[in-house]
């Protein structure tokens, strides 16, 4: 049923969309939404080809992209070594298991301000309220992971003799395969999410930081072609990796 | 009992792990846990404090009224009909994962500076989550429920009462756990950024003083409630009868 480009519900999801972009479009052309408020999105789109074309930001987006892939990149790798650690230490994570349900809770950018005493208006204070915003998602997804990995598999791998570590590798890893990668999934949404409003918040580049600059001088075109990039950015990730994290969990209920 | 026990120990552990940063980074950077609690108390001692904290309670309660009545109302509407579930559950989810603070502007732009721009920012974080978890509820159901009901002869209104508002009570806790978490943040945001009131706003203007002592206070109390909150709408979703 996927083998069609699209189903039925997606033609319909499509038609959604380009219609209600039109509707937009013609509001603001109407002159129903004010020029100083919102801008019609077909100049958003010229403006964001504007802004790709000369260049303009590169460096902006660079920077934002690859504090991005840095964060996620570290939350995978310690929310996963954490959730391995917690999993084999069932006392340990008892006790922690309420911080886990109730992190998401805690409004952490209220602590970014700590950051930036400690780091600086840097890289790195914005890297560390992101990985401090999606390292728990990854502990989660890895615990659930290794929770629902069939008994069944362990007792063959005890029938198979084989050690932990060849345990680990052909049995655990591949059964806990697809809740790791809703992990890696929303620690990049979360990544994301931490990068831009940090940036936003404080700093002195980045794609957030860019916006909010142009928010301040009024320039609404470039304001709006960038907002237009991280939407188009965010909801391209987002959906690839939806994809495939579909994909992968139908194939474990198989 | 031993619930209790491990709680206090979480706490305890948290305490101690701050006390050891707060020796690594020194004086600029953190308060002590002691300190910060003085402070805190100095604060919750201060009309000023109560004045902010009541703007962004007050910015916070419409949102989070608007969040959950809107998303419950559009969860169910969308989600009674299949087609129009499958149709807008990847454009919810899209919409969710978007970094929403890129959006501050046209908030800012369409709604001015002041209450009704703060209170727009936070529903917009929170309506989301409520609709989907509500909607995905709702689609969830399952169909010999429905045809129960129409063997028995239900009312529309038996039907809403009966049969779906049972069904989807725990997701739709669930949905609000999380818009409630996230209408807060999306409030506090909003105040952080274009606001001359409300907690957001002491926080900003510490930072701009490089106040420490007041931003890790308010952090915390906010963090406590949250927490407290949260733990509340847990009590409340295992109180259920399933």
């Amino acid at each position: 049923m996927n083998r069609r480009i699209l189903s039925r519900e997606g033609w319909i999801r499509l038609a959604v969309i380009v219609a209600s972009t039109a509707a937009f479009e013609a509001l603001c052309r109407a002159g129903f939404i004010p020029r100083t408020a919102v801008l019609p999105p077909s100049e958003m789109a010229t403006s964001l080809w504007h802004i790709l074309r000369t260049g303009e930001y590169n460096k902006d987006i660079l920077s934002t992209l690859q504090n991005v892939v840095a964060s996620a990149a570290l939350s995978v790798t310690f929310g996963f070594a954490f959730g391995v650690v917690l999993h084999a230490l069932p006392r340990l994570r008892a006790t922690v298991e309420p911080l886990l349900a109730s992190y998401y809770a805690i409004p952490t950018f209220m602590f970014y301000p700590v950051f930036i005493v400690v780091f600086g208006v840097s890289s790195r204070a914005i890297i560390a309220i992101a990985v401090l915003l999606s390292i728990v998602a990854m502990i989660a997804s890895t615990l659930t992971g290794l929770d629902r990995i069939p008994r069944v598999l362990r007792k063959t791998a005890l029938i198979y003799r084989m050690s932990t570590p060849k345990r680990a590798v052909l049995i655990d890893f591949p059964a806990a395969a697809p809740h790791l990668f809703t992990g890696i999934k929303l620690a990049f949404a979360y990544a994301f999410i931490g990068v831009i409003a940090s940036e936003f918040i404080l700093s002195g580049q980045g794609i957030g930081y860019a916006i909010a600059y142009a928010y301040n001088n009024f320039d609404n075109r470039n304001m709006y072609g960038l907002m237009l990039l991280v939407i188009l950015l965010a909801t391209a990730a987002n959906t690839a990796l939806d994809t495939i994290d579909r994909r992968l969990q139908n194939r474990s209920r198989r | 009992m031993k619930r209790t026990g491990d709680s206090l120990l979480l706490i305890l552990g948290i305490l101690v792990l701050w006390q050891v940063l707060y020796w690594l980074a020194g004086d600029i950077a953190l308060t002590s846990p002691t300190g910060t609690a003085e402070h805190l108390w100095k604060l919750l001692g201060t009309a000023r404090f109560w004045g902010h904290a009541a703007e962004t309670a007050r910015a916070f309660a419409f949102a989070v009224a608007i969040s959950l009545v809107g998303g419950v109302a559009l969860g169910v509407l969308l989600g009674l009909n299949r087609t129009s579930g499958v149709v807008s559950e990847p454009i919810l989810i899209a919409l969710y994962s978007l970094p929403k603070v890129t959006l501050y502007p046209l908030v800012l732009l369409c709604f001015g500076l002041g209450m009704s721009a703060k209170v727009a920012f936070g529903a917009m974080h929170g309506l989301i989550p409520v609709t989907i978890f509500t909607m995905k509820a709702i689609m969830q159901i399952k169909p010999v429920f429905w045809r129960t009901a129409h063997v028995m002869r239900l009312t529309p209104r038996q039907m809403a009462f009966t049969i779906a508002l049972p069904a989807v009570l725990p997701e739709v806790i669930v949905g609000a756990r999380l818009g409630f978490s996230l209408t807060l943040l999306g409030v506090l945001i909003g105040e952080m950024f274009a606001s001359q009131r409300g907690l957001g706003f002491m926080i900003m203007s510490a930072m701009g003083l490089g106040d420490m002592a007041t931003i890790m206070a308010v952090a915390v109390f906010l963090s406590v409630f949250a927490i407290a909150a949260n733990a509340l709408l847990m009590w409340l979703d295992r109180a259920i009868p399933r």
